[in-house]
């Protein structure tokens, strides 16, 4: 029963120091690697904005919105308005991708189960044909875009890549140790029991829509930082970005990682990307089909996903099964 | 004490088709009373409990605690004001551990809700242990919820409703579904827990024992109305509750 | 005015056999209550197998008109060797789960049935246009139209009144209807609901690769027609209403026409336009406009 008031300290210290070994790994890797893990990061934090959700009981299948809003403000600004910077670009496209979800999230906070997924996925296709027909918007061949430089240094041609990841890893690391905080935190313990039972939330004096509502926009957030940090590594952005395959790996991603443990939004991503690229060259035809096969060995044997694998507490409870989507009371 | 009255509902009246679940109900209860309210099932207890939860309306009538209307107002904003309540099938957060259900509950009744402020805090911590203690509930603090036996579930469900010190708190047949030896020593501890608090309590009960045993006043419902409100000696030696509560009354005198 | 007939025409042959193929989703979600992401798979996999069917019927030198015939055997195969796998060795293991749940695991049936067909019928687009010119051209004023184009209009108008008559007045149709409305109260009084389930779920596969047969000719059977299948049907069942059948025909209109419209009229909202009636319909009727399903809201 000891207090955990140090706990957000810890929890920084150890952000901190996964940040420093990634960035020391990083010097020391090939190009390819860091690539990947680039983005990997990117796509995990799309992935940790579900995670959130997921606390909350629900499941976003349109987080494609808010990736694409994310990596199309980052393409945008740099070609519109001319901004170079690579920070600048990266909360731009957070914040115009939590623009974009705000008005719906008092809407969409009252659906629950396969109808909020509908609703989300739903306003990702309206974007994505929006973006596919638009001349402005690079239609469906989307926008290229250059090389951005970080607080006035355009780095090196041999760094690029390198400096991409970095700014990666610590953006992505401090949002994750916020996210931490979070999940530990008063507000996050009410949300983790909403999950689970809304009525008892509701009858102790706490509105659960307001909870999901506010999650649904933090989620966007790390949807649009993820988005504008995977556009800022690939130099282009396309409209496929908010097509539903797109969101339904950003979900593949979150289920495999439970919602347990941010860390393993990272590992999942990870997992995931190494199989895309080594699978397009050996096994281009039957890597989805491997995939898919996981996902259901996760979701019949592992259904709290892989952070259950090494946070202690959890244990199989009353509805084990029902805890890769949302338990219910 | 800001009013004369902890709980004043006066003309309440509601009906659901041709049922009247109402009749224009008066029900005045004072700060700190202990009162069972007790009838058989559709008599219009339950339907007098979700009014003043707030998860319905009364078509007439008004509802006042500590002197401000209640009246139709959402069940979050009802215990905002100071009503907690327990279910009659304990409402619990499956997934987490007795002491996390706990913390959850201390959590969600805070008005601002911290995004950083680690739930497992000293205060937090502090309260959960106390209400562990008072409710027997330590040697079960790190077991899931679907571990727990029937009895120590619905101290679980009450507990997490005293963790706020409510004005009223209300017990939805606390011990139905609890096996007949558990009974008082679960009721001696939810009063025990109780004990010296100001808290006005409601219970609905259909023990008539339990009743006689924890209340100091008995409201008899049938079909929407109050057929008694006095002492539980007096209440439950009544022959229109004998016939319509309690059973007691199987021949009656003007049955031909 | 010819335009307008051409969007008439044009949206009524493009709800046709969206229509068929939404139906089939549209039933599996009422009477299994499983919103199947692979729907659009099966669809693939009925155009796969048309394009098989009518190469081996061709090289039988049996008469263009056989196509047709292969283009339903191709499906009722579909149907039946595919769905009771996917049944009894997948599905069966989730049922009464959470539907979200469900959807995760037809999203992964999705992921393997892509990379499957892409393994039994390699990567390169497949074509089945001959069937296509069956009945010639419809002079129609000045324009003229594709009479396959018709002849699908027709089929779908016959399977909509089959599956109607089929649940409204046969017995077995009581049966399904009885476990759609409380499937706990129709097993205790003796029904075999794991046989309505087994059956109805290979209805609506038959259903989807159906439309995939029937349409094959109309397009390049490739790897990814599946993508745009699926998220299509789900707006046209969200907006007719889960599980009801005059609501998958109106939403297949609905849509069609929106779409033909749109492509004739102002081709910027082909694709949004579909996906903004679908958020739309979810904001404010949930249900659709055919009301079967309670939206689940807080």
């Amino acid at each position: 029963m000891t207090a955990r008031e140090s706990a957000p300290m810890r929890t920084l210290l150890f952000g901190l120091l996964c940040i420093g070994v990634l960035l020391l790994a990083g010097a020391a890797m090939p190009r390819w690697l860091t690539f990947l893990l680039t983005m990997a990061l990117a796509n995990g934090v799309v992935a940790l904005g579900i995670m959130l959700l997921m606390r909350s009981g629900v499941v976003s299948f349109g987080q494609g919105l808010v990736f694409a809003s994310g990596g199309y403000a980052a393409a945008l600004g740099f070609r519109w308005l001319g901004w170079t910077d690579g920070l600048l670009l990266t909360l731009a496209g957070g914040l115009l991708a939590a623009l974009i979800a705000a008005p719906f999230a008092w809407l969409i906070a009252r659906y629950r189960g396969i109808f909020f997924a509908m609703l989300t996925l739903a306003l990702s296709m309206v974007l994505y044909g929006l973006l596919i027909k638009s001349t402005a918007f690079g239609g469906s061949d989307g926008l290229n875009m250059g090389r951005v430089s970080y607080l006035g240094v355009r780095p090196a041609d041999a760094w690029v890549g390198y400096t991409n990841y970095a700014v990666t890893v610590v953006i992505v690391g401090m949002i994750s140790v916020l996210m931490r905080v979070y999940f530990d935190s008063v507000r996050g313990l009410v949300v983790l029991s909403a999950r689970d039972n809304e009525i008892r939330v509701e009858y102790l004096g706490s509105s659960v829509q307001s909870l999901i509502a506010t999650n649904f926009i933090i989620a966007a957030f790390c949807g649009g930082v993820g988005g504008a940090l995977a556009v800022i590594a690939l130099g282009h952005v396309e409209p496929d970005y908010s097509y539903w395959t797109r969101s339904g790996d950003f979900v593949f991603v979150a289920i495999l990682a439970g919602h347990h443990s941010v860390l393993a939004a990272f590992v999942a991503s990870v997992a995931l990307e190494l199989v895309r690229s080594f699978s397009s060259a050996y096994f281009p035809n039957s890597w989805q089909l491997a995939m898919g096969l996981f996902l259901l060995a996760v979701i019949r044997f592992l259904p709290n996903g892989i952070g259950s694998l090494w946070v202690a507490r959890i244990r199989s409870s009353a509805a084990p099964a029902d805890a890769a989507a949302r338990g219910s009371a | 004490m800001s009013s004369a009255y902890m709980i004043d509902a006066r003309g309440i009246q509601k009906k659901f088709g041709a049922v009247t679940a109402a009749a224009d109900v008066q029900i005045a209860i004072a700060h700190g009373q202990r009162v069972s309210l007790i009838g058989s099932n559709g008599a219009g207890k339950t339907t007098f409990v979700n009014m003043l939860t707030g998860y319905i309306k009364p078509d007439a009538g008004e509802i006042l605690l500590d002197g401000q209307s209640i009246t139709g107002l959402a069940p979050r904003q009802i215990a905002r004001l100071g009503v907690a309540r327990s279910f009659q099938i304990p409402q619990l957060y499956k997934a987490l551990s007795v002491q996390d259900n706990l913390l959850a509950a201390i959590a969600a009744q805070q008005s601002a809700l911290s995004f950083w402020r680690p739930a497992k805090n000293a205060d937090s911590m502090a309260l959960a242990h106390d209400m562990l203690q008072r409710f027997d509930l330590l040697p079960h603090a790190e077991r899931l919820v679907s571990e727990l036996p029937g009895g120590v579930r619905k101290l679980l469900d009450i507990a997490m409703a005293l963790t706020r010190q409510p004005k009223v708190l209300l017990l939805d047949e606390p011990t139905s579904g609890v096996s007949a030896d558990e009974k008082f020593p679960m009721m001696d501890t939810v009063m025990r827990a109780l004990d010296g608090s100001p808290t006005t309590v409601l219970f609905v009960e259909h023990d008539m024992d339990i009743v006689a045993q924890y209340s100091e006043r008995v409201i008899a419902f049938y079909s929407g109305r109050i057929i008694a409100d006095d002492k539980p000696e007096q209440a439950l030696a009544m022959s229109d509750v004998k016939r319509y509560v309690t059973g007691e009354l199987i021949a009656a005198t003007d049955h031909a | 005015m010819a335009l307008l007939l051409t969007i008439l025409i044009d949206g009524l042959t493009y709800a046709s056999w969206l229509f068929i193929v939404a139906l089939g989703l549209t039933l599996v979600f009422g009477i299994l209550k499983i919103l199947n992401v692979a729907h659009g798979s099966f669809y693939a996999l009925g155009a796969y197998a048309t394009a098989s069917m009518v190469a081996l019927f061709t090289s039988m030198q049996l008469a263009p008109a056989f196509s047709l015939v292969a283009m339903l055997l191709a499906a009722v195969v579909v149907a039946a060797l595919v769905a009771p796998l996917c049944e009894r060795g997948l599905l069966r293991m989730f049922y009464g789960r959470d539907e979200v749940l469900l959807v995760l695991v037809t999203f992964a049936l999705f992921l393997i049935m892509e990379d499957v067909t892409k393994l039994i019928w390699g990567v390169n687009p497949l074509y089945v246009a001959d069937p296509y010119m069956l009945f010639g051209m419809v002079e129609m004023g000045t324009l003229s139209y594709v009479g396959y184009d018709f002849m699908l209009v027709l089929i779908a108008l016959i399977v909509g009144v089959s599956v109607w008559w089929g649940l409204k007045r046969t017995r077995f149709g009581k049966l399904v209807l009885a476990v759609i409305h409380n499937e706990e109260i129709a097993a205790s009084m003796g029904v075999n609901v794991s046989r309505v389930y087994a059956l109805a779920f290979s209805v609506g596969i038959f259903l989807a690769a159906l439309g995939g047969a029937f349409t094959a000719p109309m397009i390049s059977v490739q790897p990814g027609v599946s993508v745009g299948v699926i998220i299509i049907s789900f707006a046209v069942v969200i907006i007719g209403g889960l599980g009801s059948i005059p609501g998958a025909a109106v939403g297949a209109l609905i849509v069609g026409l929106a779409r033909s419209a749109a492509v004739h009229v102002w081709p910027v909202a082909e694709l949004f336009s579909i996906y903004l009636v679908m958020a739309i319909v979810l904001m404010f009727r949930p249900e659709g406009l055919f009301q079967r399903v309670q939206a689940r809201k807080i």
